[in-house]
């Protein structure tokens, strides 16, 4: 039941999250933003352990665990507590509009889907076919950082990267040794935080979490 | 050799999808007023709209032509026609060999067209203007529709609504997750054709807002009645069409009356359960401004697009 159902409910969940990718790049509102985000942290968490109960490789349940605690409530809880104290709840300004943004999006599925293909056939796992899904997002996720000029989408298509990228060692190899992970976990996590402390700084230094005004920097 | 069996059931289903419409109208609206904390109107309230409408005279513009008069039939006509075109009991329909998904799109467009040129028949602005907006909204609506339905066509290898519904129902159970993509964008159009809302309110009258209401601000009587039935037929078809897409399960395989009699309780407990899902998304989501909904139609057709892209890419 497990072995025939388990790598087509894998493939569902990687739709899922490319969905998920897609609805975060046509997202206005930083709030529904962090818990798309908080979604698609649940989504890895299943597939995660889908996949340890599939193969058997039983360090995927214990990555699994660490993406339910560090995706699902930490840090969606640090982006909650971010927003409300910076009090940026309004709406996310875009640099390029929303359908121009999906029309690139859909460029990238398919650069993606094509770039994955040689890899997938040399990778042996019953999942490969989800190697492109997890490029596709990583991309998404870039394209989102690029296309969004306020710091904190900026971020959360950071830490959404993360998870496309999670995912692709998830389909490709049955995941990363323990100890990269945990590593990888951490940097997220206190990239989160500096992140964050660097956003009051921001907002201190131009009264707005405007990234263009980087842009102008000068030594005095 | 006529196919007596299939007859019957295309007959009980196209009966029956007339006679529940007003009913699922009502249960949504039921389950709206719960959620919202407000006392519910009954269940039979839509039947008791529609039968209090017959019994009104009707006052007609002075201007009227005779299209304004028989817009209402035709609107009521291909709208019923959809629904027996949609395999909600049975598989085994006799008009399936002549129609299939797209002419089924076809006969939405032609509801829609007779409703928007009987709109602008009298020549009020608030007529022409919901006209425009429905045209709008449709164009856009449209292919996004089209490309679900080829998505499911592509799975099952054929635009036949009953090959669709046998390929996904009665072979060996597979999850496809295009339909997974295909299924969001097929929940954004028609929340945007049945004029619900995050494009429009069914039940303002509010002018700047209204699209399909403004459209029918002329109507009176049975007229009014007929195109308040057609519109929750239109919600009837639209909900059949996404249960025999993405939750075929319990259709029975043709010809076969035990089949039938036990598809029934499972068409209604799927039609409830998505009718309060349709009440939930409702309350829960904010109106938009006119013109978000070519954005929000825009990523429904990327959506279906997608679909596409991951059964192809996917191969599954």
């Amino acid at each position: 039941m497990l072995a025939h159902y388990g790598p087509q409910l894998v493939n569902l969940f990687a739709a899922v999250l490319l969905l998920l990718s897609f609805a975060m790049l046509s997202q206005r509102r930083m709030l529904s933003l962090i818990n798309l985000f908080a979604a698609q942290g649940f989504v890895l968490f299943l597939t995660t352990s889908l996949v340890g109960a599939l193969t058997g490789q039983h360090h995927l349940y214990w990555s699994a665990l660490v993406t339910l605690v560090l995706k699902v409530i930490v840090l969606p809880w640090i982006l909650h507590r971010l927003i409300r104290k910076l009090n940026v709840k309004w709406d996310v300004e875009t640099l390029i509009n929303i359908p121009t943004t999906m029309l690139v999006g859909i460029v990238l599925v398919v650069l993606a889907f094509n770039l994955a293909l040689p890899i997938s056939q040399l990778s042996g796992t019953v999942i490969r076919s989800t190697l492109g899904i997890a490029l596709a997002s990583v991309l998404l996720s870039f394209l989102m950082m690029i296309t969004r000029s306020k710091a904190i989408p900026q971020v959360i298509g950071f830490l959404s990267m993360e998870n496309g990228l999670f995912f692709a060692a998830t389909g490709a190899v049955y995941g990363m040794p323990m100890v990269v992970e945990l590593g990888v976990a951490l940097d997220v996590l206190v990239g989160a935080l500096i992140l964050g402390v660097f956003l009051f700084q921001i907002r201190e230094r131009f009264d707005s979490l405007d990234t263009r005004h980087l842009e102008r920097l000068k030594e005095r | 050799m006529i196919n007596l069996a299939g007859i019957a059931a295309q007959f009980t289903e196209l009966m029956l999808a007339i006679l529940l419409a007003p009913l699922l109208t009502g249960w949504v609206n039921q389950c709206r007023a719960w959620l919202q904390n407000r006392s519910a109107p009954g269940l039979l309230q839509p039947y008791r709209n529609l039968n209090k409408l017959f019994q009104k005279e009707v006052v007609l513009a002075h201007n009227a032509s005779p299209l304004f008069r028989i817009a209402p039939y035709l609107i009521f006509g291909s709208l019923a026609l959809a629904a027996a075109i949609v395999p909600t009991l049975d598989i085994d329909l006799p008009l399936n060999a002549a129609a299939d998904a797209i002419a089924l799109v076809g006969l939405l467009a032609l509801a829609r067209l007779f409703i928007s040129l009987a709109a602008m028949d009298i020549g009020t602005a608030f007529g022409s203007l919901g006209a425009r907006r429905e045209m709008m909204i449709g164009f856009l609506a449209e292919p996004a529709l089209l490309m679900v339905l080829f998505t499911a066509s592509l799975i099952s290898g054929s635009t036949s609504l009953s090959t669709i519904v046998q390929t996904l129902a009665h072979k060996e159970f597979v999850i496809y997750p295009s339909m997974a993509f295909a299924g969001v964008a097929f929940t954004m159009v028609s929340l945007a054709e049945n004029a619900r809302i995050p494009v429009d309110n069914p039940t303002t009258h509010l002018e700047l807002t209204m699209i399909h209401e403004a459209m029918v601000l002329e109507y009176s009587g049975r007229h009014l009645a007929m195109i308040e039935w057609a519109a929750s037929l239109k919600l009837f078809v639209y909900s059949c069409m996404g249960l025999a897409l993405f939750f075929p399960f319990g259709v029975a395989e043709g010809g076969d009356w035990v089949g039938i009699v036990l598809a029934l309780p499972a068409l209604l407990l799927k039609l409830a359960i998505g009718g309060a899902a349709l009440a939930l998304i409702e309350i829960l989501s904010a109106k938009m401004r006119i013109f978000r909904a070519p954005e929000f139609l825009g990523s429904a057709f990327l959506f279906a697009v997608l679909a596409m892209l991951v059964h192809v890419l996917l191969g599954s």
